[in-house]
Formats: C-alpha cells, sequence, structure tokens
C-alpha cells in the first residue's frame, strides 16, 4: 500500500510539475495550426536567434572543455599554494544567481569598467555583442566540466602515468594515451551539462546582451520578447525549440549513462 | 649494468626520509630492499626510478650519472604495487606501450612490436591473452603482465615495489618463484622492495635491510640471519 501512494506522488509530481508544462508548451505552440507553428519559428528574427544561440554554444563548449581539462588535471594531480582557493572558485557560478553574474561583467568589462573602458580608446566594444554573451555564458558554464572530470581523474591513473612515464612516453603521449581515454566520458558528460545550460541561460545573458533586436537576442531572450508582445504563439513556438536542443542534449545524456557503465566491466 | 648508489638523501617537508644511502648493485644481481613500513625503501626505489628526484647524492649507471636523467630515459622497467595496467589497452597493447611512445628511428615496426609482445607473452605463458582486457585477468595474471610490459622495453634495471602483496598467500608463493626464473632468464639486475622477510630472502640474492632511512645491514639470508650487526637486525629477522 505504502508502495503505491508513493509511486503515486511520484508520478502525479512529475505530472504536474513536468509533463504538464512541456506537454503545455507544445499544444501552446500548435493552437493556432501547424502552418502558424512554422511561420513563426522561420521568422527572421527566431532564426537569428537560434543562429546566435548554437554559434555561441559552439564557441563556449571547446572552451569549457580545455578549461575544465586543464583545472581538473592542475588539481587532481598537483600540490600547488592556491588549490584549494581554486577548488572553490570553480564553484562560484553555481552558487551565485546568474543576472548577479551578468552585472559583475558589466561592471569589469563594460564601457566605464576597469577593462572594458581600457579597451574602449581601441574600439574593442566587449559587451552588448556576441564577446559579451561569450563571456558571461562560459562563467555560468566553466563548472560542469571540472566537476564531471575531477573525481575520475583523483581516484584513477596516477599510477598508470607514472607506469607510461617510465616506460618513456612524453607528457603528450602520457595525456593521450592513458589519462585522456580514462575521462573520455566523464568530459563529454560534463560537456553536455554545459552546452544545455549555455542554451538555456537567461539572467546573466539578458543583462551583457543589450537585447538588441534581431542582433544580440538569444532564443531565451527572444522567447520572453515574444511573449512581452502578446505574440504567444511566436513564444511558444520558439519555446519548443529551445526544448527540443535541451532534449537532444537530455537523450545524448542517456546515451552515454547507458554506453559507460558496460565500458569497465566488459570492454 | 652496475648501478652505484652514492650518499642518497630526500626529506618530505623537513622529514628526512632518506639519509646518505649509498649501495651498490652488481650485474644480473638480484637485490631486496627490506623494511617496515616508513623505512625509506619505497622512495629508494622511486629515486632509483627517477619518479623522485632526491636532494642530495648520485646515481651512477656504469659510472655515468644518472641523477638528472629523466624517468622516461632511463629506460628502467618497472613493476608498480598496483600493477597499474592501462585498463582500455589490452594486454598486447599494455606490453607493446614502451615501443609504441618511442618515437623516431627508435620507433620499432608494427611487425617488430608484434613479434616482441609475442615473445614476451611466451615468456610468462599467456599467449592467448593478448586480446583480453585488464579487467578480465585475474591477480596473479596482471602482475605477469605488469612484469611483461616492464621487460618489453629491454629495460636495464628491473624495479620491482612490493609486486606480489596484493595477491593470496598461495599465488604469491608460485609467483616468487616465477619472478625470480624470468629475471635470471632475461640476466638482468633487479631490485626489489617488500615488507615481507620471507619474500627477500626466498627471490633475493642480497638483502638491505633498511630503517629509519638508513641502511642497518646488506647481506645474503645466512648473513642476516646468523650475524646480524645491530639489534635492530636481530629482532627484525627474529619476528
Amino acid at each position: 500500500m505504502t508502495r503505491r501512494i508513493l509511486i503515486g506522488l511520484a508520478i502525479l509530481f512529475a505530472a504536474l510539475v513536468i509533463v504538464l508544462p512541456v506537454a503545455a508548451i507544445v499544444s501552446r505552440a500548435f493552437a493556432d495550426g501547424a502552418g502558424a507553428w512554422w511561420a513563426a519559428v522561420s521568422e527572421a528574427e527566431t532564426l537569428q536567434a537560434v543562429r546566435l544561440t548554437v554559434i555561441t554554444a559552439l564557441i563556449v563548449l571547446p572552451l569549457n572543455i580545455v578549461f575544465g581539462l586543464c583545472a581538473a588535471w592542475a588539481i587532481a594531480r598537483f600540490r600547488f599554494p592556491g588549490r584549494r582557493a581554486l577548488l572553490i572558485l570553480i564553484e562560484i557560478p553555481f552558487a551565485v544567481s546568474p543576472i548577479i553574474a551578468g552585472l559583475c561583467f558589466l561592471l569589469v568589462y563594460g564601457a566605464y569598467g576597469p577593462i572594458g573602458g581600457a579597451l574602449q580608446p581601441w574600439g574593442v566594444q566587449l559587451m552588448f555583442n556576441l564577446t559579451g554573451i561569450v563571456l558571461v555564458s562560459l562563467f555560468v558554464t566553466c563548472p560542469f566540466v571540472v566537476r564531471e572530470v575531477l573525481p575520475v581523474l583523483s581516484v584513477t591513473g596516477e599510477d598508470e602515468e607514472k607506469a607510461a612515464l617510465t616506460l618513456g612516453a612524453s607528457g603528450w603521449q602520457i595525456f593521450r594515451f592513458v589519462t585522456f581515454p580514462n575521462i573520455t566520458w566523464a568530459m563529454v558528460y560534463g560537456a553536455i551539462l554545459a552546452t544545455a545550460r549555455a542554451i538555456g541561460e537567461f539572467g546573466a545573458v539578458a543583462v551583457v546582451s543589450g537585447a538588441i533586436r534581431g542582433q544580440t537576442m538569444t532564443l531565451p531572450l527572444q522567447i520572453e520578447l515574444l511573449y512581452n508582445d502578446y505574440n504567444t504563439t511566436g513564444a511558444f513556438a520558439a519555446a519548443t525549440l529551445l526544448t527540443a536542443l535541451a532534449l537532444v542534449t537530455l537523450v545524448l545524456r542517456g546515451l552515454i549513462a547507458a554506453i559507460h557503465p558496460a565500458r569497465g566491466a566488459t570492454p | 649494468m652496475t648501478l652505484d648508489i652514492a650518499s642518497i638523501s630526500k626529506s618530505y617537508e623537513g622529514t628526512p626520509v632518506l639519509r646518505d644511502v649509498s649501495l651498490t648493485i652488481a650485474d644480473g644481481e638480484f637485490v631486496a630492499l627490506l623494511g617496515p613500513s616508513g623505512s625509506g625503501k619505497t622512495t629508494l626505489l622511486n629515486v632509483i626510478s627517477g619518479l623522485v628526484t632526491p636532494d642530495d647524492g648520485r646515481l651512477l649507471l656504469d659510472g655515468a650519472d644518472i641523477t638528472a636523467t629523466p624517468a622516461g630515459e632511463r629506460r628502467f622497467g618497472m613493476v608498480f604495487q598496483s600493477y597499474a595496467l592501462f585498463r582500455h589497452m589490452t594486454v598486447a597493447q599494455n606490453i607493446a606501450f614502451g615501443l609504441r611512445v618511442r618515437t623516431g628511428r627508435d620507433r620499432p615496426s608494427r611487425a617488430r612490436r608484434d613479434a616482441r609482445v609475442e615473445e614476451l607473452l611466451a615468456l610468462i605463458e599467456m599467449e592467448s591473452f593478448g586480446d583480453r582486457y585488464p579487467a578480465q585477468l585475474s591477480g596473479g595474471q596482471q602482475q605477469r603482465v605488469a612484469m611483461a610490459r616492464a621487460l618489453a622495453i629491454d629495460p636495464r634495471l628491473l624495479l620491482l615495489d612490493e609486486p606480489f602483496s596484493a595477491l593470496d598467500a598461495q599465488v604469491r608463493q608460485s609467483l616468487r618463484g616465477s619472478v625470480r626464473e624470468l629475471q635470471q632468464r632475461v640476466g638482468i639486475a633487479s631490485i626489489l622492495v617488500t615488507h615481507d622477510q620471507a619474500e627477500a630472502f626466498a627471490v633475493a640474492d642480497r638483502v638491505v635491510l633498511m630503517r629509519d632511512g638508513r641502511i642497518e645491514q646488506v647481506g645474503t639470508a645466512s648473513d642476516l640471519k646468523e650475524r646480524p650487526t645491530t639489534d635492530f637486525v636481530r629482532d627484525f629477522i627474529a619476528f
């Protein structure tokens, strides 16, 4: 009996909090028919928002991976002053509200900030354009890869790396042939989570993008804009795109979780 | 190959782990570093392998100073306590690793690498295991693969860090014999680190008993048993 109640509650909760809203997005988006949905989705400003979102994710992703691997490697393998501080610093983007992050970036990199101001005379503008969006996206997503890779790196491979060293492998060969294969899946997993977050980020991007129509609108910003314009069909149609992107990352995540555990036991 | 260890000292954060250690290992000799935990035996092995840099002292291989030579260029085969096999590589790939990472002219062709792997698999009597992964092997088999991987680079010296400690007593006994046999067949000077005196006496030509970062006594099994030079040696052996 208890079991049934528990399962029932879980299903009810999932239905009310997860399934219903997602279903509502789809049903509202198609309320005026598939033609209206298509018209809204293929609208120039919406397409531009999709393009900007994807470009941002594609720039942020490799930077995230490189930074994540370097930081995780340094923290796992070396004892240096500031190591603990680095560990805590990496967590900050999770703890800080994205809107505050956006404001901080504006303060530092904006036209009146120390760095933004210094670059101003050279005509370099960091905020209210793609650069600004990329910078804050990097900020909010930088913990993901580190946090996935670090635990794997800490428990595996130090002896393997030493063995490779005594066998004459160079630093790069050790990384390429010994360390990297051990952390590939953790890295991909972290990268997917980071991408999902980068695509969906609203608060931080809203502050630094300047919300220039048809130019610096990412998909989440565009959705809010359309909604505020009472263009409900347009807003929900764009939302289906964002949801689809998120679902793709979720499916990838599921696939990796399915492949990964089988790998250790019977390769 | 003769290895001269001359006045090696090493401290960690002000705590000395090796104090002025000197020792000579002759060509083809099997030496065991024996001692309680914290006696510095593993640190000494790591200094020899190049994984740890000594604060003081020198290492001479056939008279050539190798103190500053990086671990990868010493060509010393090392077997780790955990075996440290590459888990995502097959047995054959593990054994071939040291040959595969060589560059330029030193790098043997694919065919020669394969031939060398076959040879070593035969040496450890695991011919049919080349395609297995480490996780599919028993502890004793993993240990033998680690041995073959270390021997693949034609090492000038073989270093064994507690290679039997992760095995159960029965396997340990039989592997001791086979490691000794392997070492003699290859004819390579070897250094074994162990805290188990029965193991040291069973495989080594000479046993080096260490305590608090110093060498207490060096000698054959009967030297240490019958002519201990200090009370510590007598007590340690009696225990």
